[in-house]
């Protein structure tokens, strides 16, 4: 149980020895060969680029709505107006152009940075790795995902080129099919989010197959680390949901450009139907982009506590349950749009779906308990995830009931409630996994005490950003309004002091990576002492096959009692004390 | 995929006379032949459920409408031809058989046959198109028989008539876009065949093609019960 052997493969194959990032000539020929790349490791990197890129561009839209609701709009005499940041044709102009700011806002986060977040870039980086394969199972499927993104983004940009749209992420109908005619704005927006969709369909669809027929000899289904478990139930969840939303923005373009009346109550059709569409996606999408979180979660707590994953198969088993039950809660969106039974019927499955988030997030914690705990960036993250997700969680529990999400659906509690889990959760874990892998990707070790400045600011920043939103929603502050009544000027004022704190955190972190591509201690192959097949078996970097052979697998991937971590120094990562004969650890 | 990996060892720099379905070998992150053929197959499995998905979504809006204004689409399946929309049907059934006769070729090595099947599905394919687009939705466009604020037919029964004809364009159209894409495939297919290039071991193309025609085909299979027969 204690040895990793490799095999050769059963053809020689010449030694491509030098890492993946390892120019292939001058540099045209070397952003060609990025640009027509089927590497997965060099499609993950560029997919973090952009969505990293994305999430910038998201982030300066949510500075400037916070920065719209700092003050409520005010006037001085002869009607002057004050205070209103995002201004447009007289007040009301203002207002549309706010929509306009805030519906971008949601929309980059969700489609252009949340959904392809994790999968796409570590995701298509460590998949492969993890499982002891070459690459994904389709590589040139997996680039035309890559330039399909990047089509879609192109329509997104020109909808926004346009002037923008105002409909709010959820492009509700009939609103989105009937206003802001010109230029088709809301038709290139939803084209765009249609044409994303094959992307993320076709990077599910790679990854499933690659799980199911890749794996190295030797790795089972529950030899697989816990981070390809997440990877796989977000897969299957992005192949099945995806074509109902697909389906659904088809039939809102021709809605818009032939008026085919199927949202339209004007001309016999229904809008709730557009809801349960879109929910029947958007709600499955919503553990997409949780899945993948709760991957990177598991092995960051395992390796930075250096201990066993408790309940390997519980936390396996959960991301399959959380893909099931994600595809029956959808209702949950519409309990004010739908009849009384229906609304029960959907309340009452809601809070099935928390049983296995919680599930997962015991385990970590008991996977913590009595570990030599190393409070590294990661880590940090790690930690944070647990307590902003599970702040996310329980408020999803109050939502849940009827009773209680009928006062309030549609207030900001609602929007405090999904940045917990949406920021809070993946999105912390995405930068914890991005420090975590970091070395692996780019062969350089990051400066560690100011990534903990950052982090440090994110998490204060962060909670000042949402938490007073949970106080103003449950007192009634509806959300996706540009103005206010004075009562809740001051817990906006703390959230938008949060959101510079937040800013404060990320541009320190940005300053962190680029300092550490240019300037970063080389990484050793192996630096947090992991058991992973890409921390064991590949140098600093990976060669461009990842693999000289075949690995073959002989340990599981978190038995850091049994087995010294391969390619570090000896003595770097004690093992514990040999127990007393006939005892177990746990 | 449909590379010759050249540093697979076997060969040399000699010239190789073997067909091309003979030399392939696989992909260079397969372990061989077999293991490329079942990823692939899984992989076409996977994308034939997201289409049926993304049909589903419209025979769900079907459903929804039909419950909502029944007299509409009784009426509205009256205006249908009968007799075209089962010539189609028979059609696309004959071509189902012929796309799986043509795999059956492929792993015997007839490529003749292959070629044979290939040619007749696409045919069918262009068939299926043409009675379509000049004996139904030609007149009925003329007619004035479409979609929403379009619809301009004067002896409308039902007031919910251009929802019908909403959904019945929307719906057949989308599967006439499929039938597109299929005949597309099929003329890719018969220019690899024509250079050999599928045989008893390697035809995994000519399977994946026909699994996605199958599926063309049943979504037919269900459309024509639901749009023409239901009175
Ligand atoms: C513990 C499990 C969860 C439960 C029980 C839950 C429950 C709910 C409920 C009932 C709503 C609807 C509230 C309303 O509009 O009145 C809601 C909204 C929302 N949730 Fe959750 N949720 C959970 C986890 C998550 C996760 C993991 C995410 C994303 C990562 C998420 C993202 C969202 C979003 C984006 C919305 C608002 C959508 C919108 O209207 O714009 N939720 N949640
Ligand atoms: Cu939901």
């Amino acid at each position: 149980m204690s040895t990793i052997e490799s095999l050769p493969t059963g053809h020689a194959h010449d030694h491509h020895d030098a890492s993946y990032l390892t120019p292939k000539g001058g540099f045209w020929t070397t952003i060609i060969d990025w640009a027509t790349t089927v590497d997965h490791k060099k499609i993950g990197v560029m997919y973090l680029v952009a969505i990293l890129v994305m999430f910038f561009l998201g982030g300066v839209a949510a500075l400037a709505v916070r920065m719209e609701l700092f003050a409520p709009t005010a006037f001085e005499a002869g009607g002057v107006i004050k205070n209103q940041v995002l201004t447009g044709d007289g007040l009301a102009g203002g207002y549309q152009n706010y929509n306009r700011v805030m519906t971008l806002h949601g929309l980059i986060m969700v489609f252009l940075v949340i959904v392809p977040s994790v999968p796409a870039s570590l995701g298509n980086f460590l998949l492969p790795l993890m499982i002891g394969a070459k690459d994904v199972a389709f590589p040139r499927l997996n680039l035309a995902s890559w330039y399909i993104y990047l089509f879609g983004s192109m329509f997104a940009i020109l909808a926004v080129l346009l002037g923008g749209v105002d409909t709010g992420w959820t492009f509700y109908t009939p609103y989105s099919t009937t206003t802001d005619a010109e230029y088709w704005r809301v038709v290139w927006m939803v084209l765009g989010a249609f044409i994303l969709g094959f992307s993320s369909i076709f990077t599910g669809l790679n990854f499933v197959v690659t799980v199911h027929k890749l794996r190295a000899p030797g790795m089972g289904w529950f030899d697989m680390p816990l981070f390809v478990w997440g990877i796989y139930g977000a897969a299957v969840i992005q192949v099945l949901a995806t074509p109902v939303v697909g389906i659904t923005l088809l039939l809102m373009i021709f809605e818009r450009l032939f008026r085919v009346g199927v949202f339209d109550p004007a001309l016999g059709g229904d809008p709730v139907l557009f809801q349960h569409f879109f929910w029947f996606y958007s709600h499955p999408v919503v553990y997409v982009m949780i899945l993948p979180g709760m991957a990177i979660m598991s092995e960051l707590i395992a390796v930075f506590s250096r201990k066993k994953i408790f309940g390997y198969r519980a936390v396996a088993f959960s991301s399959l349950a959380i893909a099931g039950i994600s595809f029956i809660v959808w209702g949950h969106h519409l309990f004010t749009s739908q009849g009384p039974v229906g609304a029960a019927v959907f309340s009452a499955l809601t809070f099935l779906v928390a049983i296995p988030s919680a599930v997962k997030v015991f385990n970590w914690i008991a996977t913590l308990y009595k570990g030599s705990i190393d409070l590294k960036t990661p880590m940090l993250y790690a930690l944070s995830f647990l307590f902003l997700f599970s702040i996310g969680g329980l408020t999803g529990i109050y939502l849940g009931a009827l009773s209680v999400d009928l006062q309030l659906h549609d207030t900001y509690f609602i929007v405090a409630h999904f940045h917990y889990v949406m920021m809070g959760g993946t999105i912390i874990a995405f930068v914890g996994g991005i420090h975590m892998w970091w070395p692996k990707m780019f062969g350089r070790m990051y400066n560690e005490f100011w990534a903990r400045i950052g982090w440090a600011f994110v998490f204060v920043g962060f909670n000042v950003t949402f938490f007073p939103q949970f106080i103003m929603g449950s007192q009634g502050m509806p959300r996706r309004y540009a103005d206010y009544v004075d009562e809740f000027t001051i817990y906006h004022v703390i959230s938008t002091v949060g959101s510079w704190l937040l800013l404060v955190g990320f541009l320190i972190h940005l300053f962190v990576f680029l300092h550490s591509l240019v300037a970063g201690k080389k990484a050793p192959p192996n630096p947090w002492g992991a058991l992973t097949l890409e921390w064991t078996h590949t140098g600093p970097t990976p060669i461009e096959h990842n693999f000289h052979h075949e690995p073959v697998v002989t340990h599981g991937p978190y038995d850091y009692d049994d087995v010294p971590p391969p390619q570090t120094r000896p003595g770097e990562f004690p093992m514990p004390d040999p127990l007393p004969e006939g005892a177990e650890r746990h | 995929m449909s590379t010759i990996s050249t540093d697979s060892g076997h060969g040399g720099p000699a010239q190789d006379e073997r067909p091309y379905h003979e030399q392939y070998h696989a992909a260079h992150h397969f372990r061989n032949r077999d293991h490329e053929f079942d990823a692939v197959k899984m992989g076409v499995w996977l994308f034939l459920a997201t289409e049926i998905l993304l049909f589903s979504g419209m025979f769900c809006a079907y459903a929804v409408f039909r419950m909502l204004h029944p007299e509409a689409f009784i009426n509205g399946s009256h205006y249908l031809d009968v007799e075209y929309g089962l010539i189609n049907t028979l059609v696309l059934l004959l071509s189902s058989y012929t796309v799986a006769a043509g795999v059956r070729c492929a792993q015997v090595g007839d490529l003749r046959g292959l070629k044979r099947n290939i040619l007749i599905t696409l045919v069918c394919g262009v068939a299926f198109l043409a009675i379509k687009g000049i004996f139904e939705y030609g007149p009925k466009a003329m007619q004035g028989k479409l979609p929403g604020v379009f619809f301009s037919y004067p002896n409308a029964h039902d007031p919910n008539e251009p929802l019908w004809w909403g959904v019945y364009w929307v719906a057949t159209g989308i599967h006439a876009s499929h039938v597109i894409v299929g005949i597309g495939l099929f003329i890719w297919l018969y220019l690899r065949a024509n250079k050999k290039h599928f045989g008893p071991r390697h035809y995994t193309a000519v399977e994946g093609v026909g699994l996605y025609w199958h599926i063309v085909d049943i979504v037919w299979i269900f459309l024509f019960p639901m749009l023409y027969l239901i009175h």
